[in-house]
Order: C-alpha cells, then structure tokens, then sequence
C-alpha cells in the first residue's frame, strides 16, 4: 500500500495551490479518499473522536443492498430472451447473454454520471460527494433492458444536471435523481420506454408462437379494458410457454421489466439489508407496501373495473412498486425527513401508486409518478410536523 | 415531588481507560491559568493584575466590562508570572505559580438570611459566581437576574467521566451549604438530579431544600441540557441557571468558610494516559504533570475535558474553569487503506452500516482523533433524532442556524440547548459536520442582535 501513497504523494504537488492541475485538485482529493480513509484529525474543540462511518460506507451499503437485484435481472433478461425466441439455454447461457446487455448500460450510466459530477465538483470547487455510487446504480436498474445506450447516456447527464447539481448538488436535490433519470426518458422517448416490444430481446430470431412481451401491468391493463378477469388473464399469459404471470412468477420476478424492478423477492432482500444496517427508514418502507395494498382493498370495495376487482396483493408484486418503495423512496435526501412524516410519504406513495395504475389510462406502472410527486410534496409534509413541534414548544411556554 | 425520568435515546460511549475510583500520586501541578475562553460569554475581559503581581486564593484576576460585578479570581496563591495574548492581542491565559501552601482572601462566614441581591453581589465578588451558567446560552448567569430554577446534574454521562459522588467525598457539609445558598438565589427550585440506575449516594439523598430527581438512560442522560428539558423546559424569555456539583461544594465553602477554595478532583483518563485515576489540584491546573513522561509525543492528543466536548491542549496546557477531567488518547493522522470499506467491530459506531460491526462488540473501545471521514452536506436524516433525547428537531434546527432564520432557530429550540447537548450528534454525523461549533455560532446570533 506503500507503493499506493507515494503514487498519490508523487501526484500531489500538481494538484496543489500553483500546481499545474490545481483546479482540479477536488478530482485528486475524490480519488485518494476512496484509496485511503483520508488522514484528517477532529479540531482543538468540539468533538475530538468522531464515529468510524462516513458517507462512502452508508453509500456503498446502499449499493450492496441492490446487487441481488442487479444479479436477478441479469439473469432474468437471459430467461425472457431465450422464452421469446422458444430456444434452450442453460443458465450460463443465460447469465451470459444478460450481462452482454446489462453491463453496458450500467456502465454508461456510471461513466456519464461521474463525468458529469467531477465536472460540477471542479467547477464549483466542491468536493466529490459519494451519491452517485448509489445513483449510478439505480439508474441502471430502472431502465429497460434493451434502450439504446445513447438515451442512457442522456437521461443520465439530464437527471444529474437537472436533478442535482442546479440545486447545488448532493444533499440538496428535491427529486430522487434516478426517477428523474427514468421520467426523462418516458416523457421523451416514449415508444422506447412503454409498449410490449422494448421488455424482451429477440435478436434476428422470430419471436416463438404466442409469445406477447407486454408486461405484467400492461396484461392488467388490456384485460380490464376487455372486461375479463385480471387474476386469470395473467396466470394465462404465455402460460403455453411456461412463463405465465401467475403470483408466484411475478413475486420470484421471471417476468418482463426494468433491469432490476421485476423481482419483489430481490427488492426484499434489498430491504432487510437497508433496514437491518439502518441505513434506510422502514417506516417509509412499511409504509409503502402497506398504503399500496390498503389502497387495492379499497379498489376492490369500488370495483368499477376489472382491474380494481384485482386482488390487493397483486399489486405488491407487479411492476416497479417492490423496487420503487424499497430503493427509491427511501432516498433521504429526497425523502421526508422527520419520523412521523416518513410514515406519511411512505404510505401516499403506495396509495398513489396504485391510484395511478388502475385509473391512468395512458401508463400503467404508476411508482415513478407516485414517488416523484411525493419528492414534491415531502417538504409540505415535514413543514406541518415541524410546524407541529414549533407549536408545542410555544404552548409549553404559554400554559 | 421529585420525578423520575427514564430516556431511551442516547448513546453510550464505552471506551477504554477509565479511571479506577482511587486516588493516585502524580506530582502536583505548580502552575494555574484562568482563560478567558472557557467563557464565551464574555465580551470585554479586563485584566486586573501585571505581571510579577502576587495574589492571594480568591484575588480578583479578570472581569468582563459588560458585567463587572462579577470577578474572575486566582485558585490559588502566587505569583502571576504570564499574561499570554494572540492574535490582535486577545487575551488568553493568565498564568499563576501557586505557593508551596495555598492562603485564602478571607471575607468571613455568609449570613444566608439576607437580602438576595445582596447575596449574589457578595457571591459574585467572591470568586465562585463564574460556577453558575445561565440558560439559555450557557454564559456566566448575571446576579442581576432571578432564575425561574436551578438545576444541578448530580451525574455525568459523558465518555470516561468521573464519579461524581466520588468527587465530593468529605465534601456533604459544603454542598448542603451550597444547595441551601442557591435556593436563595432562585424564585422557585433546586432540581438535584441523580443517576436513576444507581442506589442514590449518601451526599444526595439527605440533601434538604432541593428536589431529588432520577434520570436513567445513555448518555445524554446526565447532561443537565436533557433534564432541564424534562423537568422544566426553557422558552423564550426564561432564565435558568445550571451549576455542577463542585460548583455548588465551592459556593459551600464560601458560604460557611468565607473562603475561594479552588480545589477539586479530576480524574485522569484515557488510553493513553500513563497513570489512570482520581488526583486532588486546583481549577486550571497544568496538565504536564498529570500526562507524565507522555506528554511530549506528538502522536497523543491531550485532552482538557472529554472527548466529546472536551478541548485540545498542548502538554503545556491547562484545564479550563469547568473541567474535572485530562483525557489522553493517541492522534489519528493515518490514512487508512480501504478504511472505509473495510469491515471492522473494534472501530466504535453508532452505525450498522455494512461492515461496521461494532454493534456486536459489547467491550471498550479504543478511539483516536482520526475523522473516519470528510465533510459532507447532510445527507442521511433520523440520525440525530435517535441521540437526541429532548423534543427538539435537531437536522432542523441546525439547517436554521446554517441559514441564519432567527425566527426558525427560536422557534426551534435554540434556547435549549449549548454545545455539549448536540456533542453526540456530531460524533454520529456520517457527514462530519462541526455542530457544537455551529450550535455556538446560532447562540451568539440571538445574543448579539
């Protein structure tokens, strides 16, 4: 490690006040920390010992917590290619031919995003903050599997220059970064984002007889228009193929999707360890999940549509909800921020989800649209329990 | 009617290099400073004495223009032998080589039963006034206030705290003395607070003309901040003061002995203290004796207080008014490859974040200065919620200092807390924010204007 230092050391006085790079000196500093815990000491007053975590580790376990995600997905997009297409494939087969088109994508993600970030952090003189670790990767995880890299790319600079930076960067943005990522894309390219075509990759192969890409939701959807059962119209979808969208498929994720939003069984995973290492609230947590499904009972009270009539708990496994609660919502930045208030975001975020699907009758996946408005309202919630607060403190003094 | 309060949030720090309850022999400290920067409410410090002067235990050293009836006196007797200033001549330390054998200014016994003012000027002219702090601010109280209560923490929660009974053995007739001073002092009561977890010592329990209250819970639990809160919080326009047990043994002797007796105990703490326990000294003792052949390393980091609120002195350094306690731990000027990656349950935590595993570890900690971290903009939220055991919106309040929103820091909770209440929310910032230095700051924008 030695050999590291005196690297970094051999560096430094480029970097320095007069140094040829200094402006990018923030640049050097980003790099050599993620090298080395840096070797900075508490001040002559106030706290002289500080707790051993910091930023980077929260981030990188933010990150942990959603490579099962990344993995099923990877996976699942060599199922559904080699179920559309009627061909074997092992499951190295279909590791590999996931991966050929996750990992590009992920990486352009990774590669624009950062790029982007170091060139606010040297024009701002700021110090590179550790949120893209996690933006990175989410953004990656909410884009279909087979957009051209190009809007990947585009999403990515729009989500963090629009997103973050104009608000002055980590910390301060009032949207979840990666939904703005995906919101881009489905207001601007919407015939790459939605329909039955851009989930599954068939390659110059014909698609195998009675195959339909349409996701889960969009099953959902058709079949309410229809009329019919929306429980029976998924557990017959592709049934002839063996990938039906029975609730046991859709809660394992072998179904159709965003890279990393199909399994709920990953997105728990995910949870326990975001809740276990405190990282994220579970209340908003709880409080998604359990909005969403007291949402789809009262749907079925109502029951105007086929889709209403949908068992509640179908809805906790469809799309992007499992994903979205889990990963999205919990962003604390974005998020609200007082305890009480994260009970109520959490649950208007399922509530609103499910309002959207089964009502909305342009776009069905109703998460995104569900957390980003409630990025919007969080601040309105937390302004009345802070409000709350400053009130018993002031009738504390007048009684 | 004495409460008993229980707290859940919190957070204790166990560390290694506790004092034993003993007391050790280390060579006496022959050197005293009273600094005005133990202060912060001091805003024009008057020197009344040259250099070269002798005085006396008790000898008016330094007053503050804008309260003048209140005096800053020697601890001991001696010869002043520095005046040191820095920059733009601020005033720093006043140093004092104490005398072989300590004599006292003597003003006689104080006759309780007089008139209040009179009595706070007398005690302010005495030499033990700078005990008691007011709240909201924590300052130096103004005799010219009547405080609506006064609160004694009979306890210390902090970091490798001393005992504080084990302080004030030998001392129940002066602290009686004390209470029954204060009492005079207040409209309304003494709140003696004691450790809720323990059998209540001896010194406390037969205490007359206060209420007893128990606090039980982590760290901040004994903070006088968290029980003011619980018992009688501060709103805008309150005064209260807060006055530590020694304090209170101190206005005792003046009381009953007519005397500034400066002595006190302190514990020497910390893993890298050579010689661990209790010693007996004077307010603002020089530390180099107490650190022994350590003190010259450049790897150590010499603590005047804890380690939480404490302040760094060099190994010439003194304590300051308020401290009981030298904490010495090592520097942590290291990068540290990977450090914050790698896993580890021997780095203290408050975090679960992956690879900390700290939480499972349940024996002491060794700590050093290092800051696991940079400064970053806050980012997680809830965190200072779970350390915070007072209804009060920490991340709030600070985003309202950091704007400088007078009516949202008001609003908020300014007034009820000091620098030492929001110590724990500092240690567990992920994002390395100094707020007991932010948490000052908001303070003197009330005061000030």
């Amino acid at each position: 490690m030695k050999l590291l230092q005196n690297l970094f050391d051999g560096m430094k006085p480029n970097f320095e006040k007069g140094g040829k790079w200094e402006k990018f000196h923030t640049l050097y500093e980003g790099h050599r920390t993620i090298a080395f815990a840096p070797d900075l000491v508490t001040k002559s007053k106030g706290a002289q010992i500080k707790d051993a975590t910091d930023l980077k580790r929260v981030m990188i376990t933010v990150v942990i917590a959603m490579i099962p995600a990344l993995l099923f997905g990877i996976l699942n997009i060599g199922h559904q290619h080699f179920i559309a297409t009627g061909a074997e494939g092992t499951f190295l087969d279909k590791a590999i031919f996931g991966a050929l088109s996750v990992l590009p994508i992920l990486i352009v993600s990774y590669a624009v995003g950062l790029l982007t970030e170091f060139t606010f952090c040297v024009i701002r003189n700021h110090p590179i903050s550790e949120g893209y670790l996690v933006t990175g990767m989410l953004i990656a995880l909410v884009m279909p599997p087979f957009i051209p890299l190009w809007q990947v790319a585009l999403a990515t600079i729009f989500a963090v220059v629009i997103g973050k930076e104009v608000f002055g960067g980590t910390g301060m943005n009032i949207l979840n970064v990666a939904m703005t990522a995906r919101a881009f894309l489905y207001f601007a390219y919407p015939a790459q984002i939605s329909g039955d075509l851009v989930w599954t990759y068939l390659g110059d192969k014909p698609a195998v007889d009675g195959f339909s890409g349409a996701t889960a939701l969009a099953v959902a959807y058709n079949s309410s228009v229809d009329g019919t059962p929306v429980v029976e119209a998924l557990s017959t979808h592709n049934a002839a193929l063996g990938a039906d969208y029975s609730f046991m498929s859709m809660f394992m994720g072998w179904i159709p999707g965003s890279i990393g939003e199909t399994s709920t069984l990953m997105a728990l995973i995910g949870a326990v360890i975001l809740v276990a290492t405190g990282v994220a609230s579970w209340k908003i947590i709880v409080g998604g999940f359990g909005g969403a499904y007291a949402m789809g009972l009262v749907m079925n009270a109502l029951q105007v549509n086929e889709f209403m009539a949908m068992p509640a708990h179908y809805h906790l496994v469809m799309g992007g909800l499992a994903f979205g609660v889990v990963f999205m919502a919990t962003d604390p930045v974005s998020a609200a921020q007082t305890e009480l208030g994260k009970w109520i975001y959490g649950i208007l975020i399922g509530v609103l989800t499910v309002i959207i699907r089964v009502t909305n009758p342009a776009y069905p996946e109703g998460i995104m649209l569900a957390v980003l408005f409630m990025n919007v309202v969080a601040p309105l919630i937390d302004h009345y329990v802070v409000k709350a607060n400053k009130t018993r403190r002031l009738q504390r003094a007048t009684v | 009617m004495s409460k008993i309060v229980k707290l859940k949030k919190g957070f204790d720090l166990n560390l290694v290099g506790k004092a034993p309850l003993e007391f050790i022999q280390v060579a006496a400290a022959t050197t005293f400073a009273i600094k005005p920067t133990d202060f912060p409410g001091i805003q024009r410090p008057k020197v009344l004495v040259n250099e070269g002067d002798t005085v006396k235990a008790g000898t008016p050293i330094l007053l503050d223009k804008a309260m003048d009836q209140v005096i800053y006196a020697s601890p001991v007797s001696g010869e002043v032998v520095e005046i040191k200033r820095g920059d733009k001549r601020k005033l720093l330390e006043i140093k004092i080589l104490a005398d072989a054998t300590v004599s006292h200014e003597k003003s006689g016994a104080l006759d309780l039963n007089q008139d209040r003012a009179a009595l706070a000027d007398k005690l302010a002219a005495s030499g033990v006034w700078p005990n008691l702090i007011q709240r909201p601010f924590g300052i130096v109280a103004n005799p010219a206030d009547t405080p609506k209560a006064i609160f004694v923490s009979g306890f210390d929660t902090h970091p490798l705290a001393p005992e504080v009974p084990f302080l004030l053995q030998g001392e129940e007739r002066y602290f009686q003395a004390g209470i029954d001073a204060l009492a005079k002092l207040t409209s309304g009561k003494v709140h003696l607070n004691v450790d809720g977890s323990k059998a209540v010592p001896a010194i406390y329990s037969g205490v007359k003309n206060a209420q007893v209250n128990q606090f039980s819970g982590p760290h901040p639990a004994g903070n006088v901040g968290t029980q003011i809160h619980h018992l009688d919080p501060i709103n805008k326009g309150d005064i209260a003061w807060t006055i530590a047990p020694y304090g209170v043994v101190q206005i005792g002797k003046f009381v009953l002995e007519g005397i500034y007796d400066a002595s006190k105990v302190i514990a020497l703490t910390g893993s890298e203290m050579s010689q661990r326990g209790y010693v007996k000294t004077f307010t603002g003792a020089n530390v180099s004796t107490f650190v022994g052949g350590k003190a010259q390393a450049d790897s150590l980091r010499i603590i005047a207080g804890n380690v939480l609120t404490g302040e760094k002195v060099d190994a010439q350094g003194y304590l300051g008014f308020y401290h009981n306690q030298v904490t010495v731990i090592p520097e942590g000027k290291y990068e540290e490859f990977l450090g914050w990656l790698k896993p580890s349950s021997s780095k203290l935590s408050f975090h679960k974040a992956i690879g900390m595993f700290s939480f499972l570890n349940r024996g002491e900690f060794k700590v050093d200065t290092n800051t696991h971290g940079e400064e970053r903009p806050f980012v997680v939220s809830g965190v200072f919620e779970k350390v915070m055991p007072m209804d009060i919106l920490p991340t709030y309040l600070f985003k309202a200092i950091v704007t400088e929103d007078f009516d949202e820091m008001e609003e908020l909770g300014l007034y009820e807390v000091i620098e030492e209440d929001v110590a724990l929310c500092e240690f567990v910032d992920p994002s390395k924010n100094e707020l007991q230095e932010l948490v000052r700051h908001g303070i003197e924008l009330l005061m000030y204007n």
